[in-house]
């Protein structure tokens, strides 16, 4: 028996402190509370919510959107670029959600530029590929950092931030020139969605391919301007979806492009030249459409990070920033379900 | 348990550093990887969904080794209301060895995550999908989070308090990981 009560040592006791201290402080710094600048997904998320705070238990962005499911038809083709099983020759189920790049759920369509298509897919082996693209030729901005100032330019109260947003940063100008000049549709059916983002395809060989992919309409575009979209109605997008969809099962081509050497595969904002191989690998059919507040895609994240063997997020950074983004989303809108009746007698357009 | 003993099986010395090692490791990756949105978050993301799923297996195995093994007596000097914090704060990190990595799988499988432990492997839901569930196993596994280092730090100033101010040979020497070390008089386990 050794004595081990001796009086405790001021040393000692400040060593261990010390330890203590050193190691809560670890922890915090990793938690970014000693970094304010930190770029959080709780920030990016905050920064779309209009001055009026965000609309409670709905999606923080492309808040406004209705559910259906269908199939997507593989040709088989695109096993060449990805040994992933969406690609092999057959019919996969598709849960998706057509959509509005707003903060408000109860925009109206002719006030909302982007429009959104978010996919899963599944196949049988119950691996998941989900994706969100958007009707956009180019995004327009090149790192989550800078789409973060714009967030701040679009909800300021000066109405030349976006101006002065869209000087400091070129490479805004080929969005903006679409956001300003390109042609709107009367229909999702009508619309081209595009991944912007790039991702990496793994072939069977383990070869690998940097893509990017659109889903190209089967029906006919035909341009309208805002006013007669305004004139239709501001949910004219959701019934004519429906109505489309209850006549005939709606298609798009899926189409994978594939980037060459040199590339910028990076920068969502700079289009890839138009001569690069371009592989048709199957169709998407719309089948049934269902209301968002009782729908079947009303909880699901469509993360483009929630990917199938055989595909990888590439050095385009923003796959990474959107899927912190979107679980941060999910996150808030599911502790808010309340606020978001789940049977709604008119109440939620 | 088995008395008489002076300190753990190398067994559980091993599981002791091993788990030690992947839980701290943890805890840092969760609290790095929800404050950011870097292409790291992704890379962090898929660390700890695999290697919460190893913690688990591991405290499952380490629970049974234990209840096997038992573990060495507290000193018997030992201040009571000490002991009942050791003994309380020793059940604490089992619970929370195991809760936690079921708390994120759960929570996963509430919001229809698929559970991906690598590109190909992905484990099965636990639960159906639901937000109310969700939002409780979210908050449960985040909050946790946070006891949990806390329960660790207290966990590393009382082997130090045992080591460099009670001087009863016990924290260290009972979970040391050289067999050279004499062996402590009486000794139980860290985390």
């Amino acid at each position: 028996m050794t004595a081990p009560h001796q009086s405790p040592a001021f040393g000692s006791l400040a060593l261990i402190a010390l330890v203590i201290a050193a190691g809560a402080a670890a922890f915090a710094y990793t938690a970014g509370w000693f970094s304010p600048q930190r770029l959080t997904p709780g920030k990016l998320v905050a920064a779309f919510a209009p001055p009026t705070g965000a609309a409670l238990g709905h999606r923080r962005n492309h808040a406004k959107g209705i559910c259906f499911t269908g199939v997507f038809e593989a040709n088989g083709a695109g096993s060449e670029l990805s040994r992933a099983a969406v690609f092999a020759r057959g019919q996969y189920p598709v849960l998706g959600r057509f959509n509005l790049g707003t903060a408000d759920p109860n925009a109206a369509d002719a006030t909302v530029r982007v429009r959104g298509l978010g996919l899963r897919i599944t196949t049988p082996d119950g691996q998941e590929w989900r994706s969100a693209t958007i009707n956009a030729p180019v995004f327009p901005v090149s790192t989550p950092q800078t789409f973060y100032e714009l967030l701040h330019a679009s909800g300021s109260k000066d109405p030349k931030a976006i101006a002065a947003f869209a000087a400091a940063h070129p490479e805004f100008a080929p969005f903006g020139d679409w956001s300003k000049n390109g042609p709107w549709t009367g229909s999702y059916a009508e619309e081209r969605f595009n991944s912007l983002n790039s991702f990496v395809f793994i072939a069977g060989s383990g070869a690998e391919h940097v893509v990017r992919w659109s889903l190209l309409p089967a029906a006919q575009p035909v341009a309208v301007s805002t006013d007669e979209l305004a004139k239709r109605g501001p949910n004219v997008l959701e019934q004519d979806i429906a109505q489309r969809v209850a006549g005939a099962p709606q298609r798009w081509t899926m189409v994978v492009t594939v980037a060459n050497a040199g590339d910028p595969t990076a920068d969502p904002t700079k289009p890839w030249p138009a001569d690069r191989r371009a592989v048709e690998v199957g169709t998407l059919a719309a089948q049934q459409v269902q209301a968002e507040p009782d729908g079947p895609c009303r909880d699901i994240n469509f993360d483009p990070a929630v990917l199938p063997s055989g595909m990888r997020t590439s050095d385009d950074p923003f796959p990474a920033a959107r899927s912190a983004a979107y679980a941060k989303s999910y996150d808030l809108r599911t502790a808010e379900a309340k606020d978001y009746p789940r049977t709604t007698t008119g109440a939620t357009p | 348990m088995i008395g008489g003993q002076r300190r753990f099986t190398p067994l559980q010395r091993l599981l002791h550093w091993l788990m030690a090692a992947c839980i701290v490791a943890m805890l840092f990756i969760g609290v790095g990887m929800v404050s950011t949105v870097l292409p790291k978050y992704l890379t962090l993301v898929a660390i700890h969904k695999p290697l919460g799923i190893a913690i688990l297996a591991l405290a499952l195995i380490r629970l049974v080794v234990r209840l096997r093994y038992g573990a060495p007596p507290l000193p018997a000097d030992l201040p009571e209301p000490m002991k009942l914090a050791a003994v309380a704060s020793h059940y604490a990190l089992y619970a929370l060895m195991i809760a936690m990595p079921l708390l994120g799988w759960g929570m996963l499988s509430a919001a229809a995550y698929p559970v991906v432990l690598f590109s190909g492997w992905h484990l099965p839901a636990v639960l159906r999908q639901s937000d109310s569930l969700h939002t409780l196993l979210w908050a449960a596994h985040f909050y946790l989070a946070f006891a949990f280092f806390a329960l660790i730090l207290l966990h590393v100033a009382a082997a130090l308090f045992h080591a460099l101010v009670r001087r009863d040979g016990e924290a260290m020497a009972s979970v040391a990981i050289h067999d050279e070390v004499e062996p402590a008089k009486q000794g139980r386990h860290a985390i």
